[in-house]
């Protein structure tokens, strides 16, 4: 049964559409994920010597003071990115398998999970430094095994409480109250939480008791499970209740109204949109590392005019970047209905432009950073507007990956963003006004190299028409073939 | 209305649909039927210019279907649930392509009253966005989005498929009326004989993407069908 069970999930991996993509993105991925293995890997190692160097105590007791932040991130990204193993379970419903086994293989899966791999990493060098270090293996070892059953608890405790967001945003507040309260001394959960850690090092056969925490979480995310294992239960989509929302101070605009009350819409209805939109927000606070100078890679001038295009175009790059697949589940409506193309490339630009307008009254505070901070942020703004809302409208027609607009999945690491032609286009987007910019700071002084890449914005705007015209031609040209990968989910 | 000339679409080697000549008149009730690949969900996406024809093309009302977007406003379609933006709930969804098609919302309701024996109660005011209706619900909200502001071409793939029977009778009755009573020109495709040859007055039988049948339907032209297609 297990051989079935482990063929099926092996087909689903290999076979999935979004396994099969160009073999140099893979080569990209397998990168990705062996810089990560070396980073945790070196911080395993290193932790120990640098905390030793930092000399804030034992390196043991540092590591279990901070370890209730380390459990709390862990949980809250788990919440947020490791997917629930109930998708593939319907169609084993029916069949003569045993509801235990079914359930059994599927936690089985959690179990193997990246999240649950990914600190061993780091506690396995670590425990190895301690060890070499000559503390005492038995203590070490109770301590590292007390270690992972409490990993494998968050892991259950994600598996009830996932879809339960009231839990998550309760608990999310409690821990972000926790490290703000730490950070401004009122407050110290670690004196409370250390302890605890340090007890399972101190008396290493105290890792009992994650360990029969942990089996108790076991049965009771078994139970949990195989009591919502009905179609109208915990395999059920999950359905909000509708609102029927008018926004008619949009009418005024015409067609123009028409689309972008959709967008609103879109944006507020779904998951991954609503994501993207809050990405795009937190764009506006992106600044502050260049402008506070805490970085000091940063702190060339050009750096500025680089934040102040992701300043402003947080809402451009994130949500901008991938029209017209917010789109796709519905393209051949938009493709069929009485729409001039025009009119619905118009009603996304807009969209981009109000965004970017609104971003940039809302990063007015860069004020108070000197007049340069600012300067930079509205001559990003300029250039957004002027030009990159174009090229995000351009990139979009060879963006043809369609988006799942419910789930946040693959929201992260999207392969679209590597597809070779918008990679292309981000160039004009970023190192282009950093040129303009340099070339007037260099030739004449920065306030000539704002002046310049402004200019260019404007520049930009006045030619709309022009642009326009040819956009709507590309988009004509690629609409079949966006049709067609739109249909392949 | 429709003209058809040449018609060829080809996938590498496979030729998918071949159509020398095929002449829609205004104001008919269309049957489209045939296995499945046998081309007709192909025929439609082509006069809806959501695939390029390999060769030939359709003039749709003088407009020649894929170089002008003129037939846009007097065609309407409902071919899958791709024609549904799953995040509406259905009142906006219709007042959606109402706007797109220049109806107020009263124009809307308007409509949208005659419907009320159709939709049975169970699309409008349902709190329900559409991707949480079923699919026979979601299938009626579809096909009513396809009657609003007055097109001259309705096309529907399949609408009978998924539906009760109730709805199915009452569908019926709404084409019917369609095409004899508003002059509305529909087409309709269905692998359900006898749907087909109740509400309309030409049926056409694709096999492999070409017409091998074209009948002007009358009493025998069920038997004649079921002919063919016991093969």
């Amino acid at each position: 049964m297990l051989k079935h069970f482990i063929g099926l999930q092996w087909k689903s991996f290999f076979r999935s559409a979004t396994f099969k993509t160009e073999i140099w993105f893979k080569i990209l991925m397998a990168l990705g994920a062996l810089y990560f293995i070396v980073v945790f890997l070196g911080m395993g190692v290193g932790a120990y010597f640098i905390i030793e160097d930092m000399e804030i105590g034992d390196p043991l007791r540092v590591v279990n003071q901070f370890l209730i932040y380390y459990l709390a991130f862990d949980l809250v990204f788990r919440y947020m990115l490791q997917k629930m193993p109930v998708t593939n379970i319907k169609p084993l419903l029916y069949l003569p398998i045993s509801k235990n086994k079914v359930v059994n293989f599927s936690l089985g899966k959690t179990v193997v999970s990246f999240f649950n791999i990914a600190h061993a990493f780091f506690f396995i060098p670590f425990s190895i430094v301690l060890l070499v270090e000559g503390y005492p293996p038995a203590q070490v070892i109770g301590w590292h095994l007390a270690l992972l059953a409490i990993f494998y608890c968050n892991n259950f405790i994600n598996v009830m409480v996932n879809n339960q967001n009231t839990v998550f945003y309760i608990f999310a507040a409690l821990f972000i109250l926790a490290g703000a309260s730490q950070y401004y001394q009122w407050f110290d959960i670690t004196q409370y939480t250390q302890p605890i850690f340090d007890f399972f090092y101190d008396m290493p056969w105290t890792a009992v008791i994650p360990w029969a925490i942990l089996i108790v979480l076991y049965y009771g995310a078994f139970a949990y499970f195989k009591k919502h294992m009905y179609l109208d239960g915990g395999l059920a989509k999950k359905q909000t209740e509708a609102k029927t929302e008018n926004l008619e101070w949009l009418d005024r605009f015409g067609n123009l109204g028409t689309f972008l009350k959709n967008d609103i819409k879109l944006i507020k209805r779904n998951k991954r949109s609503r994501s993207a939109v809050i990405a795009g927000f937190f764009f506006i606070f992106y600044g502050l590392l260049f402008f506070t100078n805490a970085i000091e890679v940063y702190d060339g001038p050009f750096w500025k005019i680089f934040a102040g295009i992701f300043v402003t175009g947080g809402f451009l790059f994130s949500f901008g970047q991938y029209v017209p697949s917010w789109d796709s589940s519905y393209y051949p409506l938009m493709m069929s209905q009485n729409i001039k193309y025009r009119e619905y490339l118009s009603s996304k630009w807009y969209l981009v432009i109000i965004a970017t307008i609104i971003s940039t009254f809302l990063a007015t505070f860069y004020i108070y950073f000197g007049w340069e901070a600012y300067a930079a942020v509205l001559v990003g703004a300029i250039y957004n507007i002027g030009i990159n809302s174009y090229l995000v409208l351009w990139g979009g027609a060879y963006v043809k990956t369609p988006i799942e607009l419910t789930s946040n999945k693959k929201a992260f690491g999207d392969k679209q963003a590597f597809n070779a032609k918008t990679l292309l286009l981000t160039l004009p987007k970023l190192v282009l006004p950093i040129g303009i910019y340099a070339i007037g700071h260099f030739l004449i002084n920065p306030m000539a190299g704002y002046i310049f890449v402004a200019v260019f914005g404007i520049l930009g705007f006045a030619f709309k028409n022009k642009v326009f015209t040819m956009i709507e031609g590309i988009y004509k040209k690629e609409k079949y073939k966006t049709i067609q990968a739109y249909k392949q989910k | 209305m429709i003209t058809v000339h040449n018609l060829t679409k080809t996938y590498g080697e496979q030729t998918v649909l071949n159509i020398d000549h095929l002449e829609i008149p205004k104001g008919q009730s269309f049957g489209l039927v045939g296995n499945n690949g046998a081309g007709k969900t192909t025929l439609f996406s082509l006069l809806l210019d959501l695939i390029q024809p390999s060769s030939g093309h359709i003039i749709n009302n003088d407009v020649q279907v894929d170089e002008s977007e003129a037939w846009k406003p007097f065609t309407s379609a409902f071919i899958d649930e791709t024609f549904l933006i799953g995040y509406l709930t259905p009142e906006e969804y219709f007042y959606f392509i109402g706007e797109l098609r220049g109806r107020n919302k009263a124009d809307v309701d308007a409509l949208l009253s005659n419907f009320d024996d159709f939709f049975h109660g169970e699309i409008l005011g349902q709190k329900k966005y559409l991707r949480d209706l079923s699919k026979g619900n979601q299938k009626k909200v579809g096909i009513v989005a396809s009657f609003i502001g007055n097109p001259e071409v309705v096309i529907l793939d399949e609408p009978f498929a998924n539906l009760d029977p109730t709805t199915q009778i009452r569908l019926k009755g709404i084409i019917k009326d369609l095409a004899s009573k508003e002059g509305v020109t529909v087409l309709v495709s269905s692998h359900d004989l006898i749907h087909v040859t109740e509400v309309c007055e030409r049926i056409v039988v694709l096999n492999k993407g070409e017409i091998v049948k074209d009948i002007h339907t009358s009493a025998e032209t069920m038997k004649e069908l079921e002919a063919f297609f016991a093969g």
